[in-house]
């Protein structure tokens, strides 16, 4: 039974930008290792001949006119932020000066 | 019978014919929540202005529902907190409302509260809930189902007229059968998913939990339809209708070993009651059915992690870390399972096994008009009982996930109880856009029954 490694499980947790404790890194290890092979059994399915299904009910091409409707106004659009700033999102800093 | 023991029918008709007032049925509806909803937790959130509002509609004589409704906390209510039953939205208000729950304000539904759910919708109990699990009004140590738990449960206990749900791999089905109330899976994309906070794209689907089939189908016409808001969404395409002598198929895969005696006896039961009253009863095969789990799990939580992304705590909501365990869990295999290199192995493969799923039944609805089986392998079970192992969970969704696999609708409605008085509920399955014939089938089968009548003492 293939197991994840510790590190497979903190990369996935850095890809899903998660903060796992040492604890959940152990269980997460544990229980994703056993969904996974639980899950395995989909490659043993013969489906070379078959195209996948992404779409369930057909639509395709759903355009509309490229025209302006009305939208959130800015004062609804920051209703809920954690931090605001003269009408922007406020983020932590990207670049280091 | 009190005011808020009506079902939706009874309440519209009783009001065209002014036998009483919305004030008075919602003031019905708040007594019976005040009376019972310490115990059950189906709501987490009421909304403080319901009876000014009813009170407005009233007033302004026009001919408007006025009817109390719950949503579930995964569906936005503009103005009032939405939580998807998680710690990181404690304190989300939106500030628009979704499409289905704009048309049924429209229509002049009045929203009680938001009924908890499992966290994101993310669950079959309520048990992963940020605020605490919801009972079942008919045995209170055990789980409502879920993740509508609360939905359903307010519903059985009379605490609203009718409710929303969402259902992406049974979560409307399911607690339906656990609580003797009655739920559609609508096919996807005739309810538009806009303002449903998402769990995965392809599968999620918004619709009604009520007391009776009647009352679903009432519900299911003002929210369905095109939304220019949704590009998957659709008006009733080519509608299936019913014709002269309807044949049911009976999935053999679904009544294997594994279903629990008690629930497999009620549902032959009805389905033999059907036959008496002059339906065809046939036995079909969905020769996939022992992929449906190992593929949903890859698909679902796959879509799961790209919609999980945007709660960054930037626009709205806590810190990331404040996700509960069951959410964080699925994040993280769908983020493996759609990583560099994993890709083909994992979504695109089940995709095609998807594609499978969605044959069989297309091949089925060949020779048979809809499907009628279980919703769920077990009885509603304790709570705490079942939180060990969520692999185990998940294997239990397999009567209940491929209709979501394959889009089509699923209506689930109440056929029995075991001895020691624990609803059983059974599930139509019929081709995209088959409501219709769903509801024809329920129909007639609660004009003859009255399981659906019976009320939990809570």
């Amino acid at each position: 039974m293939a197991e994840l490694s510790k590190e497979e499980v903190l990369k996935i947790a850095k890809l899903a930008n998660l903060e796992l404790s040492e604890g959940d890194v152990e269980k997460f290890q544990e229980q994703l290792s056993k969904i996974l092979n639980f899950v395995e059994k989909n490659s043993k399915v013969d489906v070379q001949e078959v195209r996948p299904l992404f779409n369930v009910t057909a639509r395709e091409n759903i355009f509309r006119e490229d025209e302006v409707k009305p939208s959130l106004s800015q004062k609804e659009a920051l209703a809920n932020a954690s931090a605001s700033y003269n009408g922007y999102f406020k983020v932590k800093a990207v670049f280091e000066d | 019978m009190k005011l808020n023991e009506l079902t939706l029918t009874e309440v519209i008709a009783g009001l065209k014919e002014k036998k009483f007032s919305r004030v008075e049925l919602v003031s019905a509806v708040l007594a019976r929540i005040n009376a019972v909803d310490q115990k059950l937790h189906a709501y987490l959130t009421l909304n403080e202005n319901v009876l000014q509002e009813a009170k407005l509609a009233d007033e302004s004589g026009q001919e408007v529902l006025g009817i109390p409704v719950a949503v579930k906390d995964v569906l936005a209510t503009q103005g009032l907190r939405t939580t998807a039953s998680s710690k990181l939205l404690e304190k989300y208000v939106p500030v628009y409302d979704a499409t289905v729950v704009g048309r049924l304000r429209k229509a002049g539904a009045l929203i009680v509260g938001k009924t908890n759910c499992d966290a994101f919708a993310f669950g079959a109990s309520t048990e992963n809930s940020g605020y605490g699990p919801v009972r079942n009004p008919w045995a209170l140590e055990k789980t409502p189902g879920g993740s509508s738990g609360g939905s359903a449960a307010a519903v059985a206990a009379d605490e609203c007229i009718f409710a929303l749900g969402t259902d992406t791999g049974g979560s409307i089905r399911q607690p339906a059968s656990f609580t003797n109330t009655t739920g559609l899976k609508p096919t996807y994309g005739a309810c538009s998913r806009y303002g449903l906070l998402a769990m995965a794209s392809s599968f999620d689907c918004p619709g009604p939990m009520a007391k009776t089939v009647e009352d679903c189908q009432i519900i299911f016409d003002l929210i369905k339809g095109k939304d220019p808001f949704d590009a998957t969404s659709s008006d009733v395409v080519k509608p299936v209708l019913p014709q002269e002598k309807v044949t049911i198929g009976l999935p053999k895969e679904y009544f294997a070993e594994g279903i629990a005696r008690e629930i497999r006896e009620q549902v032959l039961e009805a389905a033999k009651f059907l036959e008496e009253i002059g339906y065809n009863v046939q036995e079909i095969s969905l020769p996939n059915t022992g992929y449906a789990i190992s593929i949903y799990y890859v698909l679902v939580p796959s879509e799961i992690s790209s919609n999980m992304a945007r709660y960054d705590g930037i626009r709205f909501g806590r810190e990331r870390s404040s996700l509960e365990e069951e959410v964080k869990r699925r994040i993280m295999v769908g983020t493996y399972t759609l990583s560099a290199g994993y890709f083909d192995h994992y979504y695109l493969q089940a995709s095609k096994v998807r594609t499978l799923i969605q044959q069989d039944f297309e091949m089925a609805f060949k020779e048979v008009d809809l499907l009628l089986g279980p919703v769920y392998p077990v009885l509603p079970f304790k709570l705490g009982e079942k939180t060990a192992d969520p692999v185990a969970m998940y294997l239990a969704d397999i009567l209940t996930v491929s209709a979501n696999l394959a889009g089509i609708p699923g209506l689930a409605l109440p056929c029995g109880f075991t001895a020691d008085g624990l609803p059983v509920g059974l599930q139509l399955l019929g081709p995209h856009f088959s409501e219709k014939l769903l509801f024809k089938v329920g129909k007639d089968y609660q004009a003859l029954t009255d399981w659906h009548k019976r009320k939990p003492v809570v």
